[in-house]
């Protein structure tokens, strides 16, 4: 159950971080979940990942189909997942969630360092 | 331990972070490309996207309505010309920025600050044609002009209030893929793109290089006869007979210029040359009807500008109506104005003149620092301009120019071929002088008759464009208008001496004077870049024309009574090959059928039954051209070859004029490298021979088929670099100086058919789509009309008639 708020957490933070903040936000939103819900640190590296894989590629599915597939289409061929639309959904998702795992695992050992120094 | 795990993974999280901010070798920045909210996939244009809306811009005046049809055109209504020229610039930036922004950058030589190290050369050479100083000079003469300055202002305003309300997610693909940034607007870089056209369409209408070198190796009696001025076939523009008024100024050949020109002294090799000339496939063709032609008795006006066909394509169309104005049809991205189009009461369209107007004199420097340049028997100093090319990826490489009176030496020491002696070259170009061409769309956008359309275009100098014209009233008329040296014969076709100005151009035809008709008594006009004149016209008028497309048009214009609009278009798509129907009897006539083996006899026999139709079917064309390729290389190529280091091949319809004469040839038939003397029929029979090798490759990858065999493509701006965005291999047929002058990459970029009844019937279409956007539907969703020969009806929209438009974006004041 924690495991999936901090999921859905993830997820939701990183979409409304993205509307104002570059890309690379998703990184903070996924290391404050962690830092914020403790973990073990495999579990916060899931949590952190899955948010950001799952948001990443629900949009990219969710804008692909209001676009009738016409750009992943061109992309697909431009980007190295040799024209393989799936792929290319894949691969955003990935690079997504592997920075938004990295990051929860940073937030959790950042807690970590907290925890142990608060009196 | 915690604190080296804490410390650890934020390295990794922030290490992989700003790898994927950057490029990775050839890859774009991958995160800021894929993150779903702010890369490539917001340009994911919703099919349902709503392009209407409310918007409050600085710098508008008043409340300005947009009403964007179902195929996207939008029809601008406004209060006043700023507002209506502010929001052209806007609709061009919204929908056309990247297209805008590389343009003029590859005008200015500033192409490397995208492409990187591959464009350095052609930045080179745009900097040493002087296109900055170019867009300057034409620029300084805009400013001059209270109202032009004004429509230059509110454009660069509207360009730059879309600009500058950009987010990231918004940014134009192409920029996301390159990891590069648009740049703000200003009035310099409208110039720029203006002086471009003036580039592609006036700057490649010259070989004076390349016959410098043929004259050094080919008398005086050849080169007439390898590069004729004016071609037994020729159907000139301004119809045979018309009568020529005596010249209002007569140059005066120089005591000098035999022994300069054409004597034994001064004869080495250029051996410069630019590699990124411009395509001399860049025609078009235009032409009209008078009532007395046409079933309504409406006169029909007709045009179709052949230019390098690309995604987004070069035209984006438009209404523009303000105050004292309502024009629709095609405008340029990055400048003001309506192009080609028609409006309440006119309609007219324009066609390449193909002269001559660009020219090259050697200097004699002091030294390699080329600051002093001897002229008039003393040393004069030379405006040095140092250029900075920033580099892609690589810092800034710099280049120096010196510039004489008579323009910038494009050529010199440090800019040629090769590690040779290099001549000092400075050019003279018509697209160097001051001058105002936006005022002449200014005024023919707003034109009610043929007395303003005349006014409006004698601010066009260059490049020189064929306007053809028809009015509501019933006239019609053609000009060939620009700026053209006059020149004695011979003047400007090879490099000339520049010591002292004797070789200078002495004056200029006077405007009144350039080739014109208006109502001729046969009730039509038409234009296709051929020779303006026929041999009576009293000026020299050398340039690079195209005889066969305006043979065929004026042909088939003669012959047509009661035309209908229907059969304009089908003349827009007109495949029959007129130099073919030339070439072919000399063909059977020489070739041995005796010697040919079983295939080479088949492809003798399709090409004997063609109906001389390059249709995207035909194997007839095919076999046409590989045939006629390898004869002219068979018959030329030994001759060239003598010239060191290239000179112009003659033109297809020379080689097809003296075939046809055939005796005094003979000399050109032979092959100087064999002992023994070829004779016409050995080199039609074997040029037969090698075309076989060639389409039977075709034929076995099943591309026999003209279609397949040229691939015609209409390719994304950065061409290789994204295929993907391409659309390849249309089924389309026609070629260069077929009227339906499709090539491999070049073609009729806009077709437009204005019927001038009292309430305006128009048709067009062009390549490509309204929306530059790769991920809108709108980006491509002209191009299969355009195959199949079909137009989009377009619709002058009147204020009251709103509710015909699909979105409405109004945009008011901040």
């Amino acid at each position: 159950m924690k495991s999936l708020i901090a999921v859905l957490s993830t997820a939701i933070l990183s979409f409304v971080a993205g509307i104002f903040l570059p890309w690379w936000t998703v990184a903070f939103a996924a290391g404050l979940v962690a830092l914020l819900m403790p973990q073990k640190s495999f579990i916060s590296f899931l949590c952190g990942f899955g948010g950001v894989f799952m948001l990443w590629l629900g949009l990219t599915i969710w804008i692909d189909r209001s676009n009738d597939g016409l750009l992943s289409a061109r992309m697909a061929l431009v980007l190295p997942v040799g024209g393989n639309v799936v792929f290319l959904h894949l691969l955003t998702a990935f690079v997504g969630g592997l920075i938004g795992g990295l990051a929860a695992l940073s937030g959790k050992h950042l807690r970590s360092i907290f925890s142990s120094v608060a009196p | 331990m915690r604190y080296f795990l804490a410390i650890l993974f934020s390295a990794l999280t922030a290490g992989l972070i700003f790898l994927l901010d950057r490029p990775l070798g050839a890859l774009p920045p991958l995160g800021p490309l894929l993150g779903p909210q702010h890369g490539f996939w917001q340009n994911a244009e919703s099919k349902d996207h709503d392009f209407g809306g409310s918007l409050s811009l600085a710098g508008l005046k008043g409340k300005v309505d947009v009403q964007l049809d179902d195929r996207l055109v939008p029809h601008v209504f406004a209060e006043n010309d700023e507002d209506l020229y502010f929001v052209q610039g806007y609709l061009h930036a919204r929908f056309r920025l990247f297209q805008i922004d590389l343009q003029t950058r590859a005008a200015e030589g500033r192409a490397s600050e995208f492409a990187g190290d591959k464009a350095i050369r052609f930045d080179l050479e745009q900097r040493r044609l002087g296109m900055r100083f170019a867009a300057e000079n034409a620029l300084a003469e805009v400013e001059k002009d209270p109202e032009s300055k004004l429509v230059f202002d509110a454009y660069t305003r509207g360009v730059n209030a879309y600009i500058d309300g950009l987010t990231q997610a918004e940014l134009p693909l192409e920029y996301k893929l390159l990891g590069v940034q648009p740049e703000r607007w200003s009035n310099i870089r409208s110039a720029l793109l203006l002086k471009m056209m003036a580039r592609n369409l006036s700057s490649g209408t010259e070989i004076d290089l390349s016959l410098t070198n043929a004259k050094s190796v080919f008398l005086p009696d050849e080169l007439k006869k390898l590069y004729p001025q004016v071609h037994d076939s020729l159907m000139p523009i301004i119809p045979t007979g018309t009568p020529f008024a005596d010249p209002g100024i007569t140059p005066v050949r120089p005591a000098s210029a035999d022994s300069i020109l054409f004597g034994k002294s001064g004869l080495e090799p250029v051996l410069s040359g630019e590699k990124h000339a411009p395509d001399p496939s860049n025609g078009s063709n235009n032409w009209v009807l008078a009532g007395s032609k046409t079933s309504s008795g409406a006169p029909i006006l007709c045009n179709d500008p052949h230019l390098e066909l690309s995604l987004p394509s070069i035209w984006y169309e438009m209404q523009l109506q303000g105050p004292n104005s309502n024009v629709y049809g095609v405008s340029l991205p990055g400048s003001p104005y309506v192009i080609i189009g028609f409006n309440d009461s006119i309609a007219w369209g324009v066609t390449n003149s193909q002269r001559d107007v660009k020219d090259y004199y050697r200097i004699k420097f002091n030294d390699d620092s080329r600051t002093e340049y001897w002229f008039d028997g003393q040393w004069r100093k030379s405006k040095i301009r140092i250029e900075a090319i920033e580099v892609k990826g690589k810092g800034t490489i710099y280049d120096t120019v010196a510039y004489t009176i008579m323009g910038p030496v494009m050529f010199d020491a440090s800019f040629t071929d090769t590690l040779a002696k290099g001549e000092n070259l400075a050019v003279r170009w018509t697209g160097h002088d001051a001058s105002n061409e936006g005022r002449t769309f200014y005024q023919l956008n707003r034109a009610k008759n043929y007395d303003e359309y005349e006014a409006a275009i004698q601010h066009f100098a260059c490049p020189g464009q064929n306007f053809v014209f028809a009015s509501k009233t019933g006239d019609i008329a053609i000009w060939q208008q620009g700026k053209f040296p006059a020149r004695w014969p011979d003047q400007g076709l090879y490099i000339m001496p520049g010591e002292d100005s004797t070789f200078f151009w002495q004056g200029y035809i006077p405007y009144a004077e350039n080739p014109h008709v208006k109502n001729p008594e046969r009730g039509f006009l038409e234009s296709a870049n051929q020779r303006p004149v026929d041999g009576t016209y009293p000026y020299f008028v050398p340039g690079r024309y195209i005889t066969p497309r305006g043979v065929t048009i004026e042909k088939k214009l003669m012959a047509m009574n009661s035309v209908t609009v229907q059969d304009v278009m089908d003349l827009h798509s007109d495949y029959f090959n007129s130099l073919a129907e030339d070439v072919r009897p000399i063909l059977l006539k020489y070739v041995d059928r005796a010697a040919l083996s079983a295939t080479e006899r088949r492809y003798l026999n399709l090409f004997e039954q063609w109906d001389l139709l390059a249709s995207p079917d035909s194997k007839g064309q095919t076999i046409y051209e590989c045939w006629f390729d390898s004869l002219q290389s068979a018959i030329w190529k030994d001759d060239l070859d003598r010239v060191y280091p290239s000179a112009p091949w003659p033109e297809e319809q020379t080689t097809m004029e003296w075939l046809a004469r055939d005796s005094t040839y003979m000399p050109f038939i032979d092959d100087r490298r064999t002992d023994q003397i070829e004779t016409l029929t050995e080199l039609v029979t074997n040029s037969l021979k090698t075309a076989s090798v060639v389409l039977q490759k075709h034929e076995r990858e099943g591309k026999l088929n003209w279609s397949l065999f040229k691939e015609p493509s209409v390719n994304h701006l950065l061409r290789d670099a994204l295929p993907s965005f391409a659309r390849k291999k249309l089924p389309v047929g026609g070629n260069g100086n077929i009227v339906n002058a499709i090539t491999k990459s070049h073609g009729p970029s806009w077709r437009m058919v204005v019927h001038l009844t009292s309430s305006t019937e128009a048709y067009g279409i062009y390549p490509g789509g309204q929306n530059g956007n790769p991920g809108s539907r709108f980006y491509d969703d002209y191009i299969d009309t355009w195959v199949q020969g079909k137009y989009n009806k377009l619709n002058l929209m009147r204020r009251g008639e709103e509710s015909s438009a699909r979105w409405t974006l109004t945009l008011k004041p901040l």
